[in-house]
């Protein structure tokens, strides 16, 4: 659980993901498109991969990938992204973080 | 075996129909099991045959006097022998009789069976046919239990939201209130959140089925994205039936069109990268040495992301028709579901049109 916050904290925009999920690559291709520079970590690859997949649905999610932490904090998954997304609350949020190519 | 035309006339001469017609069905039923020459000779000896003087016939139909003269004045043993022929015929008759039933009861019993065994599976939520998929086969051979729920659920749905268009349009016809405006908009709308349940049911039941579109109508299907209609389509057929907008409505508006655009082409190329990693995992060295087994448990597994993929998209779906009536005014609201009600029901129509149309004869 440490693992996962201390990943996520001060990183801007963070995505726990997994190689083979596709559903990631999308939300990796939305962050894109607005133009942040994401920092995905793939938690099949990590040793503590397993554990920290736990932690992330301990705090409520039914798949633990992908999770997305914006300033430290978790906005959820990819329900709540696009959803936050079409009200217009995810720009304001992720503004700091873009790098305006 | 004598035509058909021949009998009649026989039966016709004679003024008994039904015996000898009895009998050319059990002959042609039986054309394997029963000699030609049997029936031939049992229609030429009922011809001769006097009538109240056989023990089968249950028919007292005249007869011409000069055939029962005829009859009176042959001799005694041919009569006889005769009669004992009649007799052994109409015994062939009743044993072909018997076995032409027989068999037609064991078939009504197969058939039985075989219903039931089809119910059994069907409610197990089984495949039947093989190879083939629910996708490949027509509305009316699938067996899928879940997908059949959702046909009969959808069929209902489609009535129900005609019915709803139709009281939205002469609400807003009638200028009714807007608090009565807002008890049709909130039922609208509940009614698109039931369909999305729905289809999420049946995503799970039958995924390749929801995304066929084989449920929806064939020019519905040409708009087909990920098992529905896109959100962005949708704000396109809103837009112009709801001016005059306020600036304020306009730009979040336009932000709405660009963020569910943006959203809508991210699960596009997630449905993509989908696509690729399922081809590559089938895709393999046919003269390898690769276990067969792992490969199809990882494809099965890339299977279950489409379902999350169609649940996205009407989720999607549901946010973005969510997000207009946050932005719109009641009014604006009903008359955007109006909109949307009738825009799809044209689309319904025209599948019917193009499917009736006059063509050239091939």
């Amino acid at each position: 659980m440490e693992k996962v916050m201390r990943m996520a904290s001060g990183k801007g925009v963070v995505m726990f993901s997994k190689s083979t999920c596709c559903m990631c690559y999308a939300v990796k291709i939305l962050f894109n498109e607005l133009g942040v520079n994401l920092l995905v970590h793939e938690l099949d690859h990590d040793p503590e991969g397993r554990e920290m997949e736990r932690a992330i649905m301990r705090m409520g999610y039914s798949t633990a990938v992908p999770a997305v932490f914006i300033a430290g904090k978790l906005v959820g998954s990819t329900n709540e992204v696009m959803a936050l997304h079409l009200s217009g609350g995810l720009v304001p949020l992720i503004k700091p973080y873009r790098v305006m190519s | 075996m004598s035509s058909p035309s021949t009998q009649f006339a026989a039966s016709r001469r004679m003024g008994i129909y039904e015996p000898v017609h009895h009998i050319s069905m059990w002959g042609e039923t039986f054309k394997g099991s029963t000699s030609p020459n049997t029936g031939v000779s049992t229609i030429v000896e009922l011809e001769t045959r006097v009538d109240n003087k056989s023990e089968e016939t249950s028919h007292g139909a005249l007869e011409p006097s000069k055939k029962y003269d005829q009859e009176a004045n042959k001799p005694p043993d041919k009569v006889l022998r005769r009669l004992a022929q009649n007799r052994e015929a109409a015994r062939k008759s009743r044993l072909r009789k018997k076995a032409y039933v027989q068999q037609l009861e064991s078939s009504r019993l197969k058939l039985t069976q075989l219903e039931q065994d089809l119910e059994r599976a069907r409610h197990q939520g089984v495949y039947i046919g093989g190879a083939y998929d629910s996708s490949h086969l027509g509305l009316s051979e699938t067996v899928n239990s879940g997908v059949a729920t959702f046909e009969m659920e959808y069929g209902h749905w489609i009535e129900e939201q005609i019915r709803q268009t139709r009281e939205l349009r002469n609400a807003l016809q009638a200028h009714v209130t807007d608090i009565e405006l807002r008890i049709l908009v909130e039922g609208g709308m509940k009614h698109y959140y039931d369909l999305f349940r729905m289809k999420d049911t049946v995503a799970k039941a039958d995924v390749f089925y929801l995304m066929s579109g084989m449920w929806k109508t064939s020019a519905e299907r040409f708009f087909l994205w990920i098992g529905g209609f896109r959100p962005s389509e949708l704000l396109k057929v809103l837009v112009h039936q709801l001016e005059p907008l306020s600036e304020q409505q306009h730009f979040e508006v336009c932000n709405l069109q660009q963020s569910s655009q943006q959203a809508e082409d991210a699960l596009s190329q997630g449905m993509d990268k989908l696509q690729r990693t399922l081809a590559e995992t089938l895709a393999t060295d046919p003269l390898g040495a690769g276990s067969y087994t792992s490969q199809m448990t990882a494809a099965m597994g890339r299977l279950e992301a489409l379902v999350t993929f169609v649940n996205q998209a009407d989720h999607l779906r549901e946010q973005t028709m969510q997000q207009m009536v946050h932005i719109l005014t009641i009014r604006q609201a009903a008359r955007g579901l109006l909109a949307l009600g009738d825009y799809f029901q044209r689309l319904r129509a025209l599948s019917s049109l193009w499917a009736a149309r006059p063509r050239e004869p091939a």
